[in-house]
């Protein structure tokens, strides 16, 4: 490919001043991220995954070493609004149905009412929720709050989807679910996707790349291209490339001392 | 029936507690009315006389209630319930000064808690000075403002209103400056992604967040704001207004108006919450608040 990469990290560094002195979230990251990769971000807690996450979509400034979003400042992108961001608790709010949590963003984009509306309908189909448009948020399960969410993300056409644990919540079955749609929505609408897991299989499962994390300080210690093919069945799980790339991630982790603490 | 029955319970033992209070503290007026008479009284006689004295103690539940009934609903029917010695009148007097003065403090409140929300400096200068305003005692600075404000001419309903904004505009500035801040940091991040400016971040996010805070504190404000009225009533002398028949009961030993007016101020203040009750009720229902 020679278009410019989707993110490119360079020698990314990240302090936070705490009461104990200063924490390295990050130390040292490098990480090119291609339009259409879907990458995710594997480690133990205090790795720094959620950070870099947030750091691409500047909702953290990196201390030192360089990050490029389309060529652009992470800032510069935000103002582009270029990033939906799916937190780990779906986080709608409570006062709007569900269809006016989806319309929140184009409002504040300033879209046209018949606009929004349109992209209302057309996300709740995306995400298999025709119909629940008019409920509030409280009459969903956790599963279909987070499947709003997540078109809440999608309905203003961000190139960039970032997922911080969005499943973490969810129990496995309903986890499982949620990972092929998420999979047969990335296919059909071709976005670049950060996905930050604690789950090796979901990571395995999901991702063309693995970015394999390790704590104190936060850094990458494997990057695996995923040699899986796009169209992903659940049952891909039990085949033996699935699995070594399974042993690898293990491997990345346990090398990063992440089993020692 | 179920949530009745308590209240009911409550209510009754309240009024044969009166009741009884009634009896003992009356008895020495009437013994010594009967001695002054050379009658002897047997118990019912002395009992039924301390429930019906012109000028008891302690004036018994049904003489408040005739009373009030007197001075309103009666005044009413005859046409003069805006006559100076229906309670009718007298509430509206103060309800005026009331509305008024909660419509000043609300509004005060909720200007100062969006400034302390959003103005650093306001932060940290505006919320000692609003703590410090509430540790003066209303009684020693309502005379003072009355006073002020007759030397300039104004009178009536305005130093009143004040008075009564003075007390409800806190419990708002407290509970909105909480409201707009419960946002937590995602909801917040979720905003900055989108890249809305602080005014959507305002209407769209921490303004409905802050609508439970909001109607809490308002029906703080509401109470405080009566009692803002009442306390601003009696100072001055006035002669108008539930205040002011307290006042006017207490010169001339009328304990029966002043209950009467008590009760009265009483009844307007629950009316008043549970209107504010209803539209917070109503308002979080269509909010999808309540489920």
């Amino acid at each position: 490919m020679t278009a410019k990469p989707t993110v490119e990290a360079k020698g990314l560094d990240l302090t936070f001043q705490t009461n104990d002195g200063p924490v390295d979230a990050l130390k040292g990251v490098d990480l090119t991220i291609s339009k259409g990769d879907f990458v995710s971000f594997i480690g133990p807690s205090g790795c720094g995954k959620t950070t870099f996450l947030r750091v691409i979509a500047a909702l953290e400034n990196p201390t030192g070493g360089s990050i490029t979003v389309n060529g652009m400042t992470p800032d510069e992108a935000r103002r582009q609004r270029l990033y939906g961001y799916v937190f780990q608790n779906a986080g709608l709010y409570p006062w709007r149905t569900i269809s006016g949590n989806i319309k929140l963003p184009l409002e504040i984009m300033g879209f046209s009412k018949a606009e929004r509306q349109a992209r209302v309908e057309k996300v709740l189909k995306l995400v298999d929720l025709d119909g629940f448009g008019k409920k509030f948020p409280w009459q969903l399960s956790g599963g279909m709050q987070q499947r709003a969410s997540i078109a809440r993300a999608l309905a203003f056409d961000a190139e960039i989807l970032l997922m911080d644990e969005p499943f973490g919540a969810l129990d496995e079955i309903v986890r499982d679910h949620l990972n092929e749609q998420l999979l047969e929505l990335w296919a059909r609408t071709g976005k670049t996707i950060g996905f930050v897991t604690h789950s090796i299989p979901e990571a395995v499962y999901l991702s063309t790349k693995i970015v394999v994390m390790s704590p104190r300080p936060g850094r990458i210690t494997d990057i695996i291209e995923s040699p899986l093919p796009k169209e992903r069945p659940l049952n891909i799980r039990d085949t033996l490339p699935f699995l070594e790339i399974t042993q690898r991630v293990r491997e990345g982790l346990r090398a990063g001392h992440a089993y020692n603490d | 029936m179920k949530r009745l029955l308590p209240v009911l319970t409550v209510l009754i033992v309240i009024i044969i507690a009166w009741y009884g209070a009634a009896v003992g503290m009356n008895a020495k007026w009437a013994q010594d009315q009967a001695l002054r008479q050379n009658i002897e009284l047997n118990t019912s006689v002395l009992i039924a006389d301390t429930w019906n004295q012109d000028r008891p103690r302690l004036p018994a539940p049904h003489q408040v209630a005739q009373e009030l009934w007197k001075t309103t609903g009666a005044m009413m029917i005859k046409g003069k319930a805006m006559s100076k010695r229906s309670l009718i009148f007298h509430g509206w007097i103060t309800l005026s000064a009331t509305l008024l003065g909660f419509v000043i403090g609300t509004g005060a409140g909720i200007l100062l808690a969006v400034g302390i929300v959003y103005n650093k400096a306001m932060d940290m200068s505006v919320m000692p000075w609003a703590i410090a305003s509430q540790t003066i005692p209303i009684l020693a600075i309502a005379p003072m403002i009355i006073v002020v404000l007759n030397s300039i001419g104004i009178q009536g309903l305005i130093p009143k209103a004040i008075i009564s904004a003075y007390l409800s505009f806190f419990p708002v500035v407290v509970g909105m400056v909480k409201g707009l801040r419960s946002p937590d940091q995602q909801q917040l991040d979720l905003l900055s992604t989108y890249n809305a400016n602080r005014r959507q971040g305002f209407w769209k996010l921490r303004l409905p967040s802050s609508m439970p805070y909001l109607f809490t504190a308002l029906k703080i404000g509401m109470a405080a704001s009566l009692v803002g009225a009442i306390v601003g009533e009696l100072p001055t002398g006035a002669i108008r207004g539930l205040g002011a028949r307290m006042l006017t009961g207490s010169y001339y030993g009328q304990t029966i108006q002043i209950w009467s007016a008590l009760f009265a101020a009483a009844i307007l203040a629950a009316t008043l919450v549970g209107i504010i009750g209803y539209i917070q009720y109503r308002t979080l229902k269509r909010m999808g608040m309540q489920p």
